[in-house]
């Protein structure tokens, strides 16, 4: 168990300086994540063009592990379509939560949370927002979503 | 007496933190090839090895079920499990052992008053009365009972030191209010709360009170014909003592008077189809077999504590909790949450631009044992506009080199967060 393998050098940037950090106007879908156990919060809004996004911004207060995975995720699945993202969160799931998962080329900066799973008390904290996410694009058209929580 | 003791070690003092940790085995334990230094004793405190004894004693050679058989070990845990309620009975000074109710902790000892003693005497228009301080156990079953019967829940509020604002208290005292209920020690802060005080204003308006005592019981001695508290809830495990046993202590009339809460076996004198009459106290509100074993436990543990000195120990964690208090105040970008001038041994904290979360993992790794989080106070938390807090708690066994290895941590936080 090694902290440097948590706290990698993107993750600690991710967390000073979050990607697509605030809120859209007018989002197609918006979506709210609560890790009761820390008191993390976010807010994920979608600007969508059909099912694919084409704008996502967060907001919230969070731990670095759920912040620099949120600002990572915004940058991973802006352009991407719903089946793409799908086999995204399967991947970074995986990554998330099995030892030996390897990191694939097209996870790109995501690569940077496999330290996560040597701690297994923060797998929580980095999958918020991709939990958060889902609920956001099960909303996109379908009216109000309940807040989601890791608990 | 050594209001200055610093790094060295305490001078001419009677109190042997070594020996102490001598009587502890988990504490010779390795974490992420560390030593542990076990900083979370108001989340559960370390069992000594007398109390493991204790419980391995009962179960290797005098188990068997209470108030039942005739045979020997029938009676042999009988006399265990009774001989502890006399020991409990005798470390808080309760008059009798008829107002000692076993409870699988402080949390069930809330929830019997709650639903035996409020929800058969409260309704529409009553009032109950917490402050802003309180653990989410001394929250809930209040709510639950208004909304069964309809009676309000208030809260008297706090100030930014974390201590009740005691004139808004007396305030929102009133003929209406029936029950006072309020930590003794606040388990998020350390505020210690002016209890007596407290007890004697609600008193004048004729309300009773129940102390949430769970975070005061292994820092100060509790004397309940002193304090005049009508109930007090309190749980072994703070107290060097097993998991699952509490207490509820409760004023003998009161408790004659309330309602069993569960029904089962040993909580009754006779059944019959038609007709059920309840047993005497306490075990009226003892439904099913109880936990023996871990009132062995709770009893050893209140022999281990008596025997180093409850005030010496509150002396000791006081010397921590003042070193920890200078020495944390001087990291940059350190604010210590909770600053009443009255405070048993946590000291909550935040860093400025790192989540609590970050400094339990960092800590974690070096070893160091904290609770991060909101510490079930989520209303405390909101108070003072934080998600949630560090907070590192002082026991009998804590040194002054373990607050160093805390300080030390957290500076490494800061260098990994740059």
């Amino acid at each position: 168990m090694e902290l440097k393998d948590l706290y990698r050098d993107v993750i600690l940037d991710h967390n000073k300086r979050p990607r697509n950090f605030g809120q859209l106007e007018n989002p197609d879908a918006r979506a709210d994540g609560h890790n009761p156990l820390c008191g993390d919060r976010l807010t994920l809004s979608l600007k969508m063009n059909g099912n694919r996004v084409e704008d996502v911004r967060f907001e919230g207060k969070g731990c670095a592990i759920s912040t620099a995975s949120a600002s990572l995720m915004t940058e991973a699945i802006k352009g991407k379509d719903r089946a793409a993202i799908d086999e995204l969160f399967t991947k970074v799931h995986t990554l998330l939560t099995e030892q030996s998962a390897v990191p694939t080329p097209d996870l790109g900066k995501l690569a940077a949370l496999s330290g996560v799973r040597e701690f297994p008390a923060r797998v929580k904290c980095a999958s918020l927002c991709w939990h958060t996410l889902n609920a956001a694009l099960e909303q996109n058209g379908s009216g109000a979503s309940t807040p989601v929580s890791t608990e | 007496m050594a209001a200055s003791v610093m790094h060295s070690a305490p001078a001419a003092t009677t109190y042997d933190v070594e020996r102490v940790r001598r009587d502890f085995p988990i504490l010779s334990r390795e974490v992420h090839g560390r030593k542990l230094v076990y900083l979370d004793s108001a989340a559960s405190a370390q069992r000594p090895q007398q109390v493991i004894d204790a419980v391995d004693r009962y179960e290797k050679f005098s188990h068997a079920n209470v108030h039942r058989g005739v045979h020997a070990l029938s009676q042999e845990a009988t006399e265990a499990f009774e001989g502890a309620r006399d020991r409990v009975r005798r470390f808080i000074n309760a008059r009798s052992t008829r107002e000692i109710i076993f409870t699988r902790g402080t949390t069930e000892s809330i929830n019997l008053a709650a639903q035996s003693w409020a929800r058969s005497r409260l309704g529409k228009g009553d009032e109950i009365l917490i402050t802003a301080l309180e653990h989410h156990a001394n929250i809930v079953p209040w709510q639950l009972v208004c909304e069964q019967v309809g009676c309000t829940l208030k809260v008297a509020p706090i100030d930014r030191k974390g201590e009740p604002i005691f004139d808004k208290f007396l305030e929102s005292l009133s003929p209406r209010t029936k029950l006072v209920a309020a930590a003794h020690v606040s388990n998020a802060l350390g505020t210690i709360l002016p209890i007596k005080r407290i007890i004697d204003a609600a008193h004048t308006h004729g309300a009773l009170v129940l102390v949430d005592g769970a975070q005061a019981i292994p820092h100060t001695r509790v004397d309940m014909q002193a304090l005049d508290a009508d109930f007090y809830a309190f749980s072994a495990h703070k107290l060097y003592g097993p998991t699952g046993i509490g207490v509820l202590y409760g004023r003998e009339a009161l408790l004659e008077a309330m309602p069993p809460w569960q029904g089962g076996g040993d909580m009754i004198r006779s059944v019959t189809f038609e007709k059920t009459t309840f047993n005497d106290l306490p075990w009226k509100f003892e439904a099913g077999t109880p936990n023996m074993s871990g009132a062995v436990g709770l009893a050893a543990a209140m022999d281990y504590v008596d025997s180093l000195g409850i005030e010496n120990i509150a002396s000791h964690e006081h010397s921590l909790l003042e070193l920890a208090t200078a020495e944390l105040q001087r990291i940059p970008g350190l604010k210590i949450i909770g600053t009443a001038a009255n405070k048993a041994a946590v000291v909550s904290f935040t860093l400025e631009g790192i989540h609590p979360h970050d400094i339990g993992t960092i800590l974690d790794a070096e070893g160091v044992a904290i609770r991060t989080g909101h510490h079930c106070a989520m209303p405390v938390m909101d108070f003072f506009e934080v998600p949630a807090t560090a907070r590192a708690s002082f026991a009998c066994y804590t040194t002054a080199e373990e607050v160093g290895k805390l300080v030390a941590a957290i500076r490494k936080v800061r260098e990994v967060f740059g």
